[in-house]
C-alpha cells in the first residue's frame, strides 16, 4: 500500500517535471540552426510546411497565405525568413524557426515569383498583374520601388517573368509579352537604374541566372532558342543561342511551362529543358552551343543538376508527369527512370546532394530519394504539395 | 406547345450529352481543371500567364469556342490543343462548368 503511493507520487512527479520541462522548452526551441529546413507549398490550402533535412520530417504547418498556386520563396541570409510568393499578389514573410506569419502584404493582383538582392534588404516581385516588378524592404515589406514593365507605345505593361537577382546589387528580369529583358541596378534603391535589351526573343517564359552570377539566360516560347546575357559585358547585348533547335519540326503541345533555374549547369555543360520536344538540350558554357540532345520521357519541366553535377533530374508535364528520369552527365545518357506517383511537381536537393525531395501532388505526399540508389528513403504527408525549397538557396545567387 | 417540346428535347440532349461524362471522370476533370489548367489560368482561374477562365471573364463567348480552344489550342499563344487527353463531349462538358462557375 505504501510502496504503491510513493510509486503513484514519483509518477506524478514524473509527470509534473516533463510538464514544467515542456513549458521550458517551448521558448527556447528557437534555439537551433536553420541550415536543415526548408518549407513545402501546399497549394491548394494556403498553407507551407516546415521540414527539417537531418531526419527528413515535418515540423509543422503554417497557414493563411491566400492562393498558392504556383508560389515560389527565397530566404533572409540568416535562414530565418521565407519570403512566399503567391499567385494572388500575396508577398508572406515566414518566420520558419516561430512557425509563423512575420508580415504579409498584397502587392498586386497576380504574382510570379521573385528574388532577393545581393544583400539581403530589398525582395522584388514579378507580377502579371499589374504587368511590373516591385521591390520592398526585406524587414518591413514596406514598398521601395515600383517598376511597371511598359513596353512599346508606353500603354500596355508586360507579364514579367525569370527575375533573379544579380552580383552588384541587380535585379534581372524578362517580359514575356514584349519580348525584352530588364537589368535593374538598385544600388539606390528608390531610384533603379534600368538598361532594357529589345528584341531578345518571342515569349520568354522563364530564365536562369549561372551560379557564378555572369550569364542571364531567358528560354523562349514563341521560337526556338534561347537569349543570353553576359552580365560582365552587358554592352556587348543579348545573344541568341541554340537557334532553331527544332527547325522543320512539328512541336508538341506543351500541357505546362518549363521552369529553368541555375541548376541547369553541371560542369562546362547547361543542361535545359526544350520546347514542344521530348527532350533536354545539352549546352557547352564556353561556346554557348549546342554540345547534345537527350531524347526523355515527356516535355521536361524542371531539369536540374544534382550538387555535385554528376547527375541530372528531370520531371515532365501533364500527362506524363508520374515519371522522373536520371541523366549520367558524363555519358549523356539516362541512367534511371523512376514512377514516384502521380503528380510529381518539384525536386529539391538536399545541399550536399546526397537526397533529393519530390512533391507528389496527386498522392499529397512527399517522397525522399537517396540519390545514389534511387531507393526512396522517406515519405512525408503534405497536401497537394508542389514547390519545396531549402534554406541552402539563401547562398546562392539566383535562388 | 412546339416551343416546349424543343425545349424540352433539347434539355432531353444536353442532360444525355452530359451525361456521356460519368461521375468519377466529372471528378477527374475537375481536377484537371483546377491543377493542370490552373497552372497557367491560375488554380481559382482567375488568369495567370493565360487569361482568367471565371464567368463574368467567358460572359459572351459561346461553348462552341470554348470548346475549340481547348480542343485545338490557340495558334501563336501558350494554349496547347488538349484534344489527345480530352474528347469532345468532356471537353464540352468542362466549357459548360467554366462558364457557370467553378469555384
Amino acid at each position: 500500500m505504501d510502496g504503491d503511493s510513493t510509486a503513484t507520487g514519483r509518477e506524478l512527479m514524473r509527470r509534473l517535471c516533463s510538464l514544467l520541462l515542456l513549458v521550458f522548452l517551448i521558448p527556447v526551441s528557437y534555439a537551433r540552426g536553420t541550415g536543415d529546413l526548408g518549407i513545402v507549398i501546399e497549394r491548394a490550402n494556403g498553407s507551407v510546411q516546415v521540414i527539417e533535412t537531418s531526419n527528413n520530417t515535418s515540423l509543422g504547418t503554417i497557414e493563411g497565405l491566400g492562393d498558392l498556386s504556383h508560389a515560389s520563396a527565397v530566404y533572409s541570409r540568416d535562414g530565418r525568413y521565407a519570403y512566399v510568393f503567391g499567385r494572388d499578389g500575396g508577398l508572406t514573410k515566414v518566420d520558419i524557426l516561430a512557425m509563423n506569419i512575420d508580415k504579409r502584404v498584397i502587392q498586386s493582383g497576380n504574382s510570379i515569383g521573385g528574388a532577393i538582392s545581393q544583400d539581403g534588404r530589398l525582395v522584388a516581385v514579378s507580377n502579371y498583374e499589374p504587368g511590373g516588378v516591385k521591390i520592398f524592404n526585406t524587414g518591413t515589406l514596406g514598398l521601395v520601388a515600383d517598376i511597371p514593365a511598359r513596353y512599346g507605345n508606353g500603354k500596355q505593361q508586360s507579364k514579367v517573368i525569370g527575375l533573379v537577382d544579380a552580383p552588384g546589387q541587380k535585379f534581372v528580369f524578362s517580359l514575356w509579352d514584349a519580348g525584352e529583358i530588364w537589368l535593374a541596378d538598385v544600388s539606390s534603391p528608390q531610384k533603379p537604374v534600368i538598361t532594357k535589351f529589345k528584341n531578345i526573343g518571342q515569349n520568354p517564359y522563364d530564365a536562369l541566372i549561372t551560379p557564378d552570377g555572369r550569364y542571364y539566360i531567358a528560354g523562349l516560347f514563341g521560337e526556338d532558342g534561347m537569349a543570353l546575357l553576359d552580365l560582365w559585358n552587358p554592352d556587348a547585348g543579348v545573344k541568341r543561342i541554340l537557334d532553331g533547335y527544332g527547325k522543320g519540326e512539328q512541336k508538341l503541345p506543351v500541357y505546362k511551362m518549363p521552369h529553368l533555374e541555375g541548376w541547369a549547369i553541371a560542369g562546362k555543360h547547361a543542361f535545359v529543358p526544350a520546347i514542344g520536344r521530348h527532350e533536354v538540350l545539352v549546352i557547352d558554357t564556353d561556346t554557348w552551343t549546342e554540345a547534345g540532345r537527350i531524347k526523355v520521357h515527356g516535355q521536361p519541366v524542371f531539369v536540374m543538376a544534382r550538387p555535385d553535377g554528376r547527375n541530372i533530374w528531370v520531371n515532365f508535364s501533364v500527362p506524363d508527369n508520374d515519371t522522373l528520369q536520371v541523366i549520367d552527365t558524363q555519358s549523356l545518357t539516362i541512367i534511371k527512370t523512376l514512377k514516384p506517383g502521380k503528380g510529381v511537381l518539384h525536386m529539391e536537393f538536399e545541399p550536399r546532394g546526397e537526397e533529393v525531395w519530390a512533391s507528389i501532388r496527386d498522392d499529397d505526399r512527399l517522397a525522399v530519394f537517396d540519390t545514389g540508389t534511387f531507393e526512396q528513403v522517406s515519405t512525408i504527408d503534405a497536401k497537394k504539395p508542389s514547390g519545396i525549397f531549402l534554406t541552402a538557396r539563401a547562398h546562392r545567387t539566383g535562388l | 406547345m412546339n416551343k416546349a417540346l424543343l425545349l424540352i428535347t433539347s434539355l432531353l440532349v444536353i442532360s444525355q450529352s452530359l451525361a456521356d461524362v460519368d461521375a468519377s471522370r466529372q471528378h477527374e476533370l475537375m481536377y484537371l481543371l483546377k491543377q493542370d489548367c490552373g497552372s497557367c489560368h491560375g488554380m481559382t482561374l482567375k488568369g495567370g500567364l493565360g487569361p482568367s477562365l471565371l464567368p463574368e471573364a467567358l460572359d459572351g463567348k459561346p461553348t462552341d469556342l470554348l470548346i475549340s480552344t481547348i480542343l485545338e489550342g490557340r495558334e501563336n499563344t501558350a494554349m496547347p490543343p488538349w484534344k489527345a487527353m480530352l474528347t469532345y463531349e468532356e471537353t464540352r462538358w468542362m466549357a459548360i462548368q467554366l462558364q457557370q462557375g467553378v469555384n
